[in-house]
């Protein structure tokens, strides 16, 4: 049998002495859908880096196709809060989804025609073929999402996380948003961080409360914005914690 | 006039100077501006004059003492600001009076006057002796080596140092390997404008580039010819007007760089107005 592409067990994270994952077990395995909704400051966005490998468990472990967080770098694609970088930088749409061949190649090895194949084919998929030589601060807001998905997904990855890929978007964009990923979830696991609770039930396969502690729904056959908007009435944390 | 120019040994040299340190300049000067980091660079530039006052207690040609002593200084600030606790700015401020009062001390352990203490703070293109434009030109040779090598990897933690970290890049060695790499260009400013103004010519000219670019290679490739440029400028100028010749080149640069944003503000200016 195959481990689970993530595996946690127990884990606790400690930030600045702030606890803010306790004793969180959590199992995705090939194929699954994962949804973490949960509060601002729940621990959702801490998640995805101990399973990155970018903050380390204080307790318990992590597991990443059955090894430890970030030996696998060129399996995991990554799509970031689109908040953490420059919008002025001087970068075209394709050489930002190049970026996303980095874990295939070797230090000092230069991209060849492969990754440029490669990228015209993300770039492809994320619909974006029209703003190849754009500059990325000339995208508006869901373009330049859809660049960064682009962008995870050149790097072929078996395991795709995506954290918060709707915030600030406007509702007629997040549905495309969420077209394009339902695409891929044919192919692909996915680990969606969101607060779109109403959005992503209609999507995913699991869905998991995140607040310090994780709470499993396992929406299966009755999963939908019914049961979810539930999940959201009970927990008035969804505010704030 | 321009054959008196070519007439002067010093004239041909100051101009090879120019051109010479231009390419470093631009090149490094791009990471500078899409980093972000020109207080980092401030700070490196001028502890390396704790390094000029070494060389000159030895009795060595300074630029030789400025080498190892900049990029000790690059190591240092940079790690000390990644690794340890300590706010980045107090780092990058405690290294740059440490190592300029580390100069001071130094000259002034020799006995005998330095007369050209001030070309070093202040740059002195007209004196650029042959093995140093030799040991610039060597200097450029390895920035665009490593640049051309690692240029991928520098546009990956410039852009976004944690989706670099992600992808299984080093950053932190990359990041100090980037740093080192502007100790050296701090070394190639030094004889055209000095110490105390080399991040004006670090970050101008890539900072006027930006206006147009798209991609670095571009950016830096724009970020050289103004650099250029303006040492070109500063150079003629300051000969016309018998003026310091590192100075008259900033001047040129800073106002270059006060007309292109004015441009770009009167260009804005009708979307902006009503009507």
């Amino acid at each position: 049998m195959r481990p689970p592409v993530i595996a946690c067990d127990q884990l606790s994270v400690d930030l600045g002495g702030v606890r803010v994952l306790e004793n969180v077990t959590l199992s995705v395995g090939e194929g699954d859908f994962l949804g973490l909704v949960g509060p601002n400051g729940g621990g959702k966005t801490t998640l995805l880096r101990v399973i990155l490998g970018l903050e380390n468990a204080s307790a318990g472990s992590v597991r990443v196709f059955g090894g430890l967080p970030g030996s696998f770098p060129g399996r995991i694609g990554y799509v970031p809060q689109r908040l953490f970088f420059d919008r002025e930088f001087p970068i075209s749409v394709r050489d930002l989804v190049l970026m996303g061949r980095l874990s295939k190649k070797k230090l000092f090895q230069h991209y060849n025609t492969l990754d440029r194949t490669r990228v015209d084919e993300a770039i492809h998929a994320a619909g974006l073929e029209r703003l190849i030589e754009r500059r990325i601060g000339d995208l508006s807001g869901g373009e330049l999402q859809r660049a960064l998905i682009a962008r995870a997904l050149a790097g072929e990855p078996e395991l795709l996380l995506l954290d918060e890929p709707t915030a600030s978007i406007d509702p007629q964009m997040k549905t495309t948003i969420y077209d394009l990923i339902e695409q891929l979830k044919e192919r692909l696991t996915i680990v969606l961080v969101t607060h779109d609770t109403a959005l992503i039930g209609r999507y995913v396969t699991q869905v998991a409360t995140l607040n310090v502690t994780l709470e499993l729904h396992e929406p299966g056959a009755t999963a939908g914005r019914e049961s979810l908007a539930g999940v959201a009435a009970q927990n008035p944390v969804f505010l704030n914690p | 006039m321009l054959q008196e120019i070519f007439a002067f040994e010093f004239m041909r040299n100051a101009l090879l100077a120019a051109l010479l340190s231009s390419v470093a300049c631009g090149i490094i000067g791009t990471y500078v501006v899409v980093k972000k980091i020109g207080f980092i660079s401030g700070g490196i530039a001028h502890t390396a004059f704790g390094g000029i006052g070494l060389g000159y207690y030895l009795g060595i040609n300074p630029l030789l003492g400025v080498i190892p002593f900049s990029l000790a200084a690059a190591l240092a600030i940079g790690l000390l600001s990644k690794k340890a606790k300590v706010a980045e700015d107090t780092a990058i401020g405690t290294f740059w009076a440490v190592g300029m009062a580390v100069g001071v001390i130094c000259i002034g352990l020799k006995p005998g006057y330095a007369p050209d203490l001030f070309s070093y703070l202040f740059g002195n293109i007209l004196t650029v002796p042959s093995f140093d434009l030799w040991m610039i030109m060597l200097l450029d040779l390895l920035i665009i080596a490593v640049v051309w090598l690692l240029s991928k990897e520098f546009l990956a933690i410039s852009f976004d140092e944690e989706y670099a970290a992600v992808s299984g890049l080093k950053t932190t060695a990359l990041y100090l390997l980037m740093l080192c790499l502007i100790a050296l260009t701090v070394v190639v400013m030094v004889r055209v404008v000095g110490i105390v103004m080399v991040i004006a010519l670090l970050t101008i000219p890539a900072a006027i580039a930006r206006m147009q670019s798209r991609s670095l290679p571009g950016m830096m490739i724009r970020a050289v010819v103004l650099s250029a440029f303006f040492s070109i400028c500063g150079l003629w100028l300051s000969c016309l007007l018998d003026i310091a010749s590192g100075a008259t080149i900033i001047l040129v640069a800073g106002f270059c760089f006060l007309l292109a944003h004015s441009w770009r503000f009167v260009r804005l200016l009708p979307g902006v107005l009503p009507g």
